[in-house]
């Protein structure tokens, strides 16, 4: 066993925290893949999915089946109330104050989409919205579609080296045409956390409201709304755990309310003649059509799920795996990790000197190793870092100590015969 | 090396990636083209001099991985002093060869470029060899246009 591999193995016992037991719960992570056992470290991209979760699907398409707030048969009683309690553990999940502040959506880009259409019917020509260096192209081109549409200005907080926001900056950004400021709560490609909750103290000293990208926190991350003070929180289903195609955009309801409809259709009404329709309230208002049901309640049994663990052990133990990687990539020649920020998950992003990501990317499939390879759909800031795509490995509470030990063997193994 | 990943990264492929023949941007050229792969963020710059319907020099630049970097150098070697209309059928030849069509081009008529087969069994990487051959037959086209990818 190497001398990391025992380091972990202690801290799990210091944590409290038994991977080898969670991983009994995830169907997908036992299977070979090219001859080797499968060491999933593509968790950013999408987590795998606890039996728990797709029990909870399976049986709702087995047993209640039907359509939402419509019908009078037992069914669509049962439907409906499995629908609403998703929701309600979503409220609870991010403490938001009513389950009308949660908003039902296909995910995270889809929530962005929501709240630049609804905002963006109020901007003028002129407008400002602020985005940061680190965003994802969900947080970047639904603003940029705006601009085209009506001449807003979209300005950009810097990133330091080292992977954290200029946060000193910040507020020289601001100024009385600034609409919106959105940020992400954790970047997907560096791992940085941001601190939300004082760019939300900074923002609402010059009037400015905040959405946040949750994507890439939930899975990692107590998220608490209120405490955060942001406007809208958006994220998806699938990063912690839960089924693909379903995400919440949380919003204050006062903010919800302002906005127009996103789509219209049935569900989001409350009378329709072809002269006029009046709007649901609501929560209903932005789901508009037969919603994903069975996404929402696998939703609910992920939420279940974690919410059965020890979160507090499950994050330290992350910790851990994060500074034995951090630790043991640095000993690759040639390797090295894209941003340093204090404040990480357990993601880490790597370029190898003279070896491009997508070579890496085949050889460590070879050897079992699922890792993501490319621009993570976050290209200004690749720019930022001059390289054209990383290798990104990211950890989940069910990886172990011996899947990092692999991996690095695997990056030693493409050194040799790449380059 | 284990099998499959021989065939992908065979000597000829890493001796092309690492020191790829052709490598220079080209002043006077005819024709320039810019390829891009979105997916993995590959781009590369292809030149090509005519001298009528002949193909007198060829080069490139760009950053890619190996596969497409290797593929590039390949097409640059093979292309030079082939007619356009050539340059166009050897385009099919490689097409059928990496994406393993029905009717397989003759092997002996590809030569080198035989080594580029071992992407067939990555779905995953055929893009990455197909770059530069799409720019090429995008430089070659009527249409002229000033970038391609592979999307």
């Amino acid at each position: 066993m190497s001398v990391v591999a025992e380091q972990v193995e202690r801290t799990e016992t210091q944590t409290g925290w038994d991977a080898s037991a969670v991983r009994r719960d995830f169907p997908t992570l036992h299977q070979q893949v090219n001859g080797a056992p499968l060491a999933y470290l593509d968790n950013a991209a999408t987590a795998q999915k606890p039996q728990a979760v797709i029990e909870a699907v399976g049986h709702y398409y087995r047993r209640d089946n039907a359509n939402v707030h419509r019908g009078a048969h037992l069914l669509a009683e049962r439907a409906t109330a499995a629908y609403e309690t998703a929701r309600e553990k979503a409220r609870r999940f991010v403490n938001a104050r009513s389950a009308h502040e949660i908003i039902f959506l296909r995910g995270t880009t889809e929530a962005i989409n929501l709240v630049a259409s609804g905002l963006g019917s109020r901007f003028r020509p002129g407008d400002e919205v602020v985005l940061t260096r680190m965003e994802h192209h969900a947080n970047i081109v639904p603003w940029q579609l705006l601009s085209g549409r009506c001449g807003i200005l979209i300005r950009v907080l810097p990133v330091t080296p080292e992977g954290d926001l200029e946060l000193d900056e910040l507020e020289s950004l601001f100024n009385e045409r600034t609409r919106l400021l959105a940020v992400t709560h954790v970047s997907n490609v560096l791992g940085t956390v941001n601190p939300v909750k004082d760019i939300v103290r900074i923002a609402r000293q010059y009037d400015v409201p905040v959405l946040v990208d949750g994507a890439q926190a939930v899975p990692h991350l107590r998220v608490d709304v209120q405490a955060l003070d942001c406007d809208f929180y958006c994220f998806s289903g699938h990063k912690m755990f839960g089924p693909t195609g379903i995400g919440v955009l949380y919003g204050k309801e006062d903010l919800l309310d302002s906005l127009p409809p996103y789509q219209g259709g049935g569900e989001m009404i409350r009378r329709v003649s072809f002269e006029k329709t009046d709007f649901a309230d609501l929560p209903h208002r932005f789901e508009a059509g037969t919603p994903n049901i069975a996404g929402a309640v696998g939703l609910g049994a992920a939420i279940d799920y974690l919410q059965g663990l020890d979160l507090t052990a499950a994050a330290q133990y992350e910790q851990r795996l994060l500074e034995s990687a951090k630790g043991r990539l640095g000993e690759v020649p040639g390797l090295r990790i894209l941003g340093e920020a204090r404040h990480k998950v357990a993601v880490v992003s790597f370029v190898m000197e003279d070896v491009h990501a997508h070579d890496l990317g085949t050889v460590l499939d070879h050897k079992g190793i699922a890792v993501r390879t490319g621009h993570h759909c976050a290209m200004p800031l690749m720019d930022f870092y001059g390289v054209p795509a990383t290798t990104r490995a990211s950890m989940a509470f069910y990886n172990t100590p011996q899947e990092i030990d692999r991996l690095v063997e695997g990056l030693h193994y493409a050194r040799e015969i790449l380059t | 090396m284990s099998s499959g990943l021989e065939d992908l990264y065979q000597e000829l492929i890493l001796d092309h990636s690492r020191h790829p023949h052709n490598f220079r941007a080209m002043e006077g050229a005819s024709r320039t083209i810019e390829g891009y792969n979105p997916l993995c963020g590959d781009e590369l710059k292809l030149y090509l001099r005519l001298e009528g319907k002949r193909i007198a020099d060829v080069s490139f630049q760009g950053k890619g991985c190996a596969i497409s970097t290797a593929s590039a150098s390949m097409l640059t070697d093979r292309l030079k002093g082939l007619s356009v209309r050539e340059a166009e059928e050897l385009f099919e030849a490689v097409h059928e060869l990496l994406t393993g069509g029905h009717s397989g081009p003759d092997p002996d008529a590809l030569g080198e470029l035989e080594a580029l087969a071992g992407v067939r069994k990555y779905p995953m990487r055929v893009k990455c060899a197909t770059l530069s051959w799409h720019a090429l037959k995008a430089a070659l086209s009527d249409e002229q246009p000033e970038s391609v990818t592979t999307e």
